[in-house]
């Protein structure tokens, strides 16, 4: 067992150990997820509060599940209604839930880096649940316990990830994780939406989207965000889905098991067809959302470990 | 006052290209020739260097409007620390220093409170807004040395045109920041590997060499005097050159952090980093360091920025730009020179006698006649820098626990000591 990290801020700082620990625990809680009774203790007695400064159904409902299967008291705070619109700066919000005394906070923010500023100020164990256009790890974790599970490995797959690169947060951590893991990463997207020198990231860039399928076993399709499709880096929706949205006829350019991938919500039409997102041959995307919990799980208890084992260290100074 | 009789000094003299031992006497607050002296105080500088005072081309000084940030009495003891004898101010504060009546505030301020020689920039538009000229007759009258809206460019070409014609029938200099406002708009890193990796918001580096490139453009329209507050780029280094081969009145700065940091010294979104333009690529860094050795660049300046904590806790792209300068560009700068990259002499023309030949003053020469504006410092002596410690009211260096060599061992201005402290 090796999970060292104090806290989950993201992958570019994990070690391929650490990231197949933390696959292995997952495992074993979506085994936990598909019995009847789904109960476990590891996080009893302690208190988890998701601090949402970006809005969330998805991924706030998955984290709140996963603590309270572990026996967490979980509380939800939704910031951007609160004290930011008070005027509270970031690091005072972060002083005052330290008063709390939390053990686990789970943190998204609009800003890349901020949930790292925010972890350097308190004692528990931080969670990054998105920040900016930085990291996901969660996420990037539920992708790989997902291809996991239906390939049988995480090594030398081709992995295309399509669409919005460069304001994905979800392809960095993924980039970050698939790579250390030893697979080969492929990126498809318009240049308008492709960070400039990705190439240098020891990926495969592409703007075609038929050679950059070409032999996938994993296709990941990334979301558009609505206020991007108008003009500023794409002309127009219906040209967007016609070139890089994932139909039947681009599809049968990966391989013939290819999965389908998506971090939802999905835009049907825009950038996957319906159909295929609908595939119960080709679409783990509920798949994806069943790991999600499990993959939560799993880093909320590793870090309680650590936070328990290094709280009992510093009592042993005292 | 006693004359002052200066031996054993490293005699640093920019004018002449120098580097070498002898004596330097002061009488009258003028520098003189030591030939039959009486009577001086002699100070025995051990082998220390001894250089014409700093010219910072650029200095805030958060007075008006930010007191709590710097004043002129704590901008003013940093500077004496830091072995800058003449600030030379900017103008975006708040108010901006668009008026004589302003200025008059600034020159008041500075002639009570700061113990080095102060001389102030003035706004080219009101307000800094890029809309209508500022009174750039009567601003010059009131002692402004140059104009310049600082960091806020001139978007409106025709404005700008209007204010280099102007400015240049009266022989203003214009200072300028090269940047295109709107590939940099929201930019709070240069792109590339590192700040897509991270996730910021990143300008192209190519904005620098577009906006000068617009610069040079209406230079050469209107015959003004111009000079580039920072290039900080090798793209837009080539057209500085071309722009000087041309024959035009065109002269740039750099400051000391793109001299001495790169894009990668962010780290993990450490904000004491986030400077304007933002920090380059490596390579960007070296050929900047070139071109101050060349002497394409002329001026090497500490862009002093006080920003106070809360202003700096942030999120990185939400946090505010800037870094202070003025007590580290001495060290800082003579990193240059332990590196092997410039010497002395060359260090002493881009950060004393260039600004002041720029800006028409005497200052920056060790000759006969010139003020007794000096610096004595230990070129080789190492310190771990603690930000606790500076005279700055904010402390926002980059250079915190750093390791840098070069101690100041004290300053003079027209003569009379002004650090250390007494």
């Amino acid at each position: 067992m090796s999970f060292r990290a104090r806290h989950l801020l993201g992958i570019e700082h994990l070690a391929p150990d650490e990231i197949t620990t933390l696959l292995d625990v997952a495992d074993s809680y979506a085994a936990l997820n598909r019995s009847d009774t789904k109960h476990a203790t590891a996080l009893q007695g302690l208190t988890q509060i998701n601090m949402f400064f970006e809005a969330s159904t998805r991924t706030q409902a998955s984290f709140e599940l996963a603590g309270k299967r572990l026996g967490a008291d979980v509380m939800n705070m939704q910031m951007q209604a609160s004290s930011l619109k008070k005027g509270e700066t970031l690091i005072d919000t972060a002083l005052t839930l330290n008063a709390m005394h939390p053990d686990l906070l789970v943190v998204r923010h609009s800003q890349s880096g901020a949930v790292s500023l925010l972890a350097e100020k308190v004692n528990c164990a931080v969670l990054n649940a998105g920040d900016g256009r930085h990291e996901h790890p969660t996420q990037a974790l539920l992708d790989a316990l997902t291809i996991r599970r239906s390939k049988d490995r995480l090594h030398r797959l081709t992995i295309a990830i399509c669409g919005d690169i460069a304001h994905s947060r979800v392809a960095r951590s993924n980039i970050h994780l698939l790579g250390k893991m030893e697979n080969r990463v492929r990126l498809i997207g318009p240049p308008t939406l492709m960070p400039s020198q990705a190439a240098e990231w020891g990926v495969e860039v592409y703007h075609d989207m038929q050679a950059g399928l070409k032999d996938a076993d994993v296709v990941m399709m990334l979301r558009l965000q609505k206020e991007r499709m108008d003009g500023a880096f794409i002309p127009s929706e219906r040209e967007y889905f016609h070139r890089y949205g994932l139909d039947a006829a681009k599809l049968a350019h990966a391989k013939d098991d290819a999965i389908v991938m998506h971090p939802g919500p999905m835009n049907r039409g825009v950038e996957i067809d319906g159909n295929i997102a609908d595939d119960i041959n080709r679409s783990v995307i509920q798949d994806q959302v069943e790991m999600g919990v499990a993959v939560r799980m799993a880093a909320m208890d590793l870090l309680a470990r650590n936070l328990r084992a290094r709280r009992a260290d510093t009592s042993v100074m005292v | 006052m006693a004359p002052l009789l200066f031996q054993n000094a490293r005699l640093i003299d920019p004018e002449k290209g120098t580097d070498a031992m002898g004596s330097l006497a002061v009488v009258n607050g003028q520098i003189v020739s030591a030939m039959g002296l009486d009577g001086a105080t002699v100070i025995d500088c051990g082998g220390a260097c001894l250089a014409p005072g700093i010219v910072d081309m650029g200095v805030k000084v958060s007075e008006p409007g930010e007191r709590h940030k710097e004043s002129f009495r704590s901008a003013g003891r940093a500077a004496a620390a830091g072995g800058v004898t003449t600030m030379i101010t900017r103008p975006d504060t708040l108010p901006a220093i668009d008026t004589p009546e302003a200025l008059e505030f600034v020159r008041r301020r500075a002639n009570e409170a700061a113990p080095v020689n102060v001389r102030p920039m003035a706004a080219l538009t009101r307000g800094r807004a890029g809309r209508e000229m500022a009174e750039i007759g009567f601003l010059m009258d009131a002692g402004a040395v140059a104009f310049t809206d600082c960091d806020s460019v001139v978007q409106d070409t025709k404005v700008f045109s209007r204010c280099m014609t102007y400015a240049a029938s009266l022989g203003a200099l214009v200072v300028a920041h090269p940047q295109d406002p709107g590939l940099s708009a929201g930019a709070a890193a240069t792109s590339g590997k590192f700040a897509a990796l991270k996730g910021l918001p990143a300008v192209s580096a190519m904005a620098e060499r577009l906006g000068l490139d617009r610069d040079i453009a209406i230079v050469e329209m209107t015959g003004g005097r111009y000079h580039a507050d920072q290039v900080t780029t090798a793209r837009a280094l080539r057209r500085l050159d071309r722009a000087k081969q041309a024959g035009l009145d065109v002269t740039a700065g750099v400051s000391i952090h793109h001299l001495t940091l790169n894009e990668l010294d962010v780290g993990d979104y450490r904000t004491f980093f986030k400077v304007k333009p933002p920090l380059r690529s490596e390579d960007d860094r070296m050929a900047t360091v070139d071109a101050v050795a060349s002497g394409l660049i002329d001026v090497i300046c500490s862009m002093h920025t006080p920003q106070d904590e809360e202003s700096k806790r942030l999120p990185f792209a939400e946090a505010a730009s800037g870094a202070i300068g003025l007590e580290t560009l001495l060290p800082a700068a003579l990193r240059l020179v332990h590196a092997g990259h410039i010497d002395m002499p060359t260090l002493w023309r881009a950060m004393s006698l260039n600004p002041a030949n720029r800006l028409g003053l005497d200052a920056g020469r060790l000759s006969p006649g010139a003020p007794a504006d000096l610096v004595l410092f230990d070129a080789d002596a190492p310190f771990v820098l603690d930000r606790s410690k500076l005279q700055s009211k904010s402390k926002n260096t980059p250079f915190d626990e750093a390791k840098m060599q070069g101690k100041l061992r004290g300053t003079w201005v027209a003569g009379v000591p002004v650090w250390p402290l007494d």
